[in-house]
C-alpha cells in the first residue's frame, strides 16, 4: 500500500475496521417489546442498527457497545448485556 | 499579446492578476492591509468582470475554512489577509497544505501585536514558514502581479500540489501607485491553463478528506510532502521561465541575482527592500566597492543550492532580517547559515535585523549595513551574533 | 528625478492626491510612483497622514521614504502645529500651503525654500461645495512647479471621477493655477 496524496481515502474504507473488537456490552433486543419506532437507529453513531420487519436488528462486527440506543429506546426494549 | 501599462495600486494590480487566473471561489474577511485587494475583487464582483463565488465571511479561520472546503470541492480558490489575521487562519493552512489543496493566498505582510502597528515586517508569513505551503516574496508591484499568476501554475502542477503564498509588503506595495504591465485575461488564462483538480469531493466518486493516521505513517506523509518541495523547486524557476517567455518579464527563479560575479560581499533580502539594496549596490559599485545581492524569492521551497552557487565565493555575506525569532535572532539567516554548515567552503555569515515593524530601511541603511559587514570580513571573525539596525537605544 | 511631499489629516485626500498626480505625470511620459505613510495607527479620520510622490524620466524602483523632497503640499495649515512641514526640503526647494494668507505670514529659517500659498479651501468649497482641496491643490501644484500640466490634469481627474464632479474638480484646479502667489 502507497500513502494516497493528501491522506484521501476512497469511501466505505472503514467498513475493513471491524470496530466490533472493541465492546465490552453488547445491546440484547426484545423484538417482542420493540415498537420499530426507528429512534434507536437514528441515535446509533455508528450505523449499526436496521430496523426491519420483524423488529431491530444490530451489527455487531461494528457496534462499540456505547449504549446509545438502549438510553434512547422508549419503550426498554434494549438491555446492555456483557 | 495585448498588453497595457498604466498607473494603478499594487492591490489592484494582485486584484486584477487573480481575476484573469479566474478562481472558482474566493473568500474575503478584511485586515489592512491587505483590505483593498477584496475590495478590489468585489468591485468586479460588481462590475461583473469576475463570475466565480465571492464569499464574504465572518472570519480569517472561515476564510481560510472556506478556501480550503472550495479547494477539496474541486475549486481553484483564493485568498488572502495580513498579521493577526494570518495567524487565525494558521490552523488551517497546516491542513490545507498537508490536504495537498492548491489554493494560492496573498500574505500581504505586516508586523504581529504587541504593541498594536500597521507597519510592514514580515514576522506574520514567518510564522506559516512550516504549514507546508510554498512562499514566495515579491519587491515590486510588477513582480507581486507576475508572481500571482505564476503562483496557480505552481500550485496546480501534479507533482507539486501545494498552497501557494505569495507574500508582499504592506503599504509598501500594497498601496503603492506605480505603471504596472497586464495581460489580457484572455492570455493570463492561456498561461495558467484550465484547472483539472487530480481529486475532489464528488458524489458519483467518493472519497474521504482528512482521515487518521499512526506513528506508522504520519512521518511518511510529511515525508511526501517534502519531496513535493523538492519537486517545487524545478518548477518555480520553469514556470518563471516560461512566463519570461510568453510574457517577458522575469523576476528571479527560487532566487535572483545582481552583481554577485566578483562579489566580496552579498546582500541577501526579501520583499521590497530588494528594490533598495539594488540602487544602494549599485552606488557602492560606483565607489568601487565589490557588493552583490541575492534576491530571495522562494522561502518556501528554500532554496539552498541556489545560493551556495551564488555565495560560495564571496568573503562574507550580510543578511536582512524582517523577522525574528527571540534569542536566536534572524529567521532567514538561520537558513542560510544551516545552508552552508556543512559545506567545505562557506563565507562568514553576519545577520542584520532591520525594518522589524516598519523601520525604514533606505539606502543610507543599506549602506551602512555594507559597511559593518566589511569591517566584520576585515576581521575575519563574526563576533555578534545579530546586529540590531538603527536601535533607538534612548528608549531602552 | 523631482520628490513631493504631501501633509494632510485622514479624509482630505491626501493619498488620492498623491496617485492623481502619479497619473498625471505618467500621461505625460514620466515614470511616476506615490505612496502613502499612515504613521501613529493611520487610516483615521483627521489624524496626520503624509502622502508621497516621485517623477522621474526614467522607472523607479525605489522603495524606500522620501527624505528630501523638490516640493512639499500643506492641505490644513492646523497640521503645521504639531509637524514640522519643513523638515528636510531639498536645497532651493518650493513648498505650497492651502491658506488664505500671504506667504510672507509663514516664517521659516530658511531662505532658500520657496513659498506659495493658494486659498484652496475657499475655492474648493465655491467651486466644488466641499472643503475637498486635493485637486485644487494639484492645480496650483501644476502651474508652479510645472511638473505637470493642466491638460494632463484635466484628464485625470476626469478618468477618476465621473461627470459633474469631475467638472466642478478641473474648475477648482483651473481656478487654483490662475490665484496661486508667492515666489515667481
Amino acid at each position: 500500500m502507497k500513502l494516497s496524496i493528501g491522506g484521501v481515502c476512497k469511501a466505505g474504507e472503514s467498513k475493513n475496521y471491524h470496530t466490533g473488537t472493541w465492546r465490552t456490552f453488547k445491546p440484547v433486543v426484545d423484538n417482542d417489546k420493540c415498537i420499530k419506532c426507528g429512534i434507536c437507529e437514528r441515535y446509533c453513531p455508528d450505523f449499526c442498527i436496521d430496523i426491519k420487519e420483524d423488529g431491530c436488528h444490530v451489527n455487531l462486527d461494528y457496534c462499540k457497545g456505547c449504549g446509545i440506543c438502549a438510553h434512547e429506546c422508549p419503550v426498554k426494549s434494549i438491555t446492555m448485556e456483557v | 499579446m495585448k498588453e497595457r501599462i498604466s498607473v494603478i495600486e499594487g492591490s489592484m494590480a494582485v486584484a486584477e492578476a487573480i481575476r484573469a487566473c479566474n478562481p472558482g471561489v474566493i473568500s474575503a474577511y478584511p485586515i489592512s492591509p491587505q483590505t483593498h485587494i477584496v475590495e478590489y475583487i468585489s468591485d468586479f464582483v460588481a462590475d461583473g468582470t469576475y463570475k466565480g463565488r465571492f464569499v464574504r465571511v465572518d472570519s480569517e479561520f472561515s476564510a481560510a475554512s472556506a478556501v480550503h472546503g472550495a479547494s477539496a470541492g474541486g475549486a481553484r480558490a483564493y485568498t488572502a489577509s495580513s498579521s493577526q489575521g494570518l495567524l487565525l487562519m494558521c490552523e488551517v493552512l497546516y491542513n490545507s497544505a498537508s490536504t495537498r489543496l492548491p489554493i494560492v493566498y496573498t500574505g500581504v505582510n505586516r508586523t504581529i501585536s504587541a504593541p498594536i502597528s500597521i507597519q510592514p515586517d514580515h514576522q506574520d508569513t514567518m510564522a506559516l514558514r512550516d504549514t507546508g505551503m510554498i512562499q514566495i516574496h515579491v519587491e515590486s508591484l510588477q513582480e507581486a502581479y507576475d508572481a500571482h499568476i505564476q503562483a496557480f501554475r505552481i500550485a496546480e502542477d501534479e507533482d507539486v500540489l501545494l498552497p501557494v503564498m505569495i507574500c508582499m509588503d504592506g503599504w509598501t506595495l500594497t498601496h503603492a501607485f506605480e505603471p504596472v504591465k497586464r495581460f489580457s485575461d484572455k492570455d493570463v488564462k492561456e498561461f495558467v491553463g484550465e484547472y483539472k483538480p487530480v481529486q475532489f469531493l464528488n458524489p458519483k466518486n467518493p472519497i474521504t478528506y482528512g482521515a487518521f493516521a499512526d506513528e506508522d505513517k504520519l512521518m511518511e506523509f510529511k515525508y511526501l510532502m517534502v519531496q513535493a518541495h523538492e519537486k517545487a523547486k524545478e518548477k518555480i524557476v520553469e514556470v518563471a521561465s516560461e512566463y519570461k517567455e510568453k510574457f517577458g518579464h522575469y523576476d528571479g527563479g527560487l532566487i535572483d541575482e545582481y552583481r554577485t560575479e566578483d562579489a566580496e560581499i552579498i546582500v541577501l533580502a526579501m520583499g521590497s527592500v530588494v528594490s533598495t539594496v539594488r540602487a544602494a549596490v549599485d552606488e557602492l559599485r560606483e565607489s568601487g566597492k565589490k557588493v552583490g545581492l541575492v534576491k530571495i524569492r522562494s522561502f518556501r521551497p528554500f532554496p539552498k543550492e541556489a545560493i551556495i552557487k551564488a555565495c560560495k565565493n564571496a568573503k562574507l555575506l550580510a543578511v536582512i532580517d524582517k523577522s525574528l525569532s527571540l534569542d536566536v535572532g534572524g529567521i532567514l539567516v538561520s537558513d542560510v547559515k544551516t545552508t552552508f554548515y556543512n559545506e567545505d567552503k562557506k563565507p562568514l555569515i553576519a545577520s542584520f535585523i532591520a525594518g522589524i515593524g516598519g523601520k525604514e530601511i533606505n539606502r543610507k541603511v543599506v549602506k551602512d549595513i555594507v559597511a559593518d559587514a566589511e569591517e566584520i570580513a576585515q576581521k575575519g571573525k563574526v563576533e555578534k551574533d545579530s546586529i540590531f539596525v538603527n536601535l533607538n537605544t534612548q528608549f531602552i | 528625478m523631482k520628490e513631493i511631499r504631501i501633509h494632510g489629516r485622514g479624509g482630505q485626500g491626501s493619498v488620492v492626491m498623491a496617485e492623481m498626480l502619479a497619473i498625471a505625470a505618467f500621461e505625460a511620459g514620466k515614470y511616476p510612483q506615490a505612496f502613502p505613510y499612515l504613521g501613529g495607527g493611520g487610516e483615521r479620520r483627521g489624524a496626520p497622514v503624509q502622502a508621497f510622490a516621485r517623477i522621474s524620466d526614467k522607472a523607479i524602483t525605489l522603495k524606500e521614504k522620501i527624505q528630501n523632497p523638490d516640493f512639499v503640499i500643506v492641505q490644513d495649515t492646523s497640521i503645521m502645529d504639531i509637524v514640522d512641514v519643513f523638515q528636510g526640503i531639498k536645497p532651493g526647494g518650493t513648498i505650497i500651503i492651502n491658506s488664505n494668507k500671504d506667504k510672507d505670514e509663514y516664517k521659516v529659517d530658511r531662505e532658500d525654500i520657496k513659498i506659495y500659498t493658494v486659498d484652496a479651501n475657499k475655492i474648493a468649497i465655491e467651486t466644488i461645495g466641499k472643503p475637498i482641496m486635493n485637486t485644487t491643490l494639484l492645480g496650483a501644484f501644476a502651474k508652479i512647479t510645472g511638473q505637470i500640466s493642466l491638460e494632463a490634469l484635466k484628464n485625470t481627474i476626469e478618468e477618476r471621477f465621473d461627470g459633474k464632479i469631475a467638472q466642478k474638480n478641473i474648475e477648482a484646479a483651473r481656478k487654483a493655477f490662475e490665484l496661486v502667489r508667492g515666489d515667481n
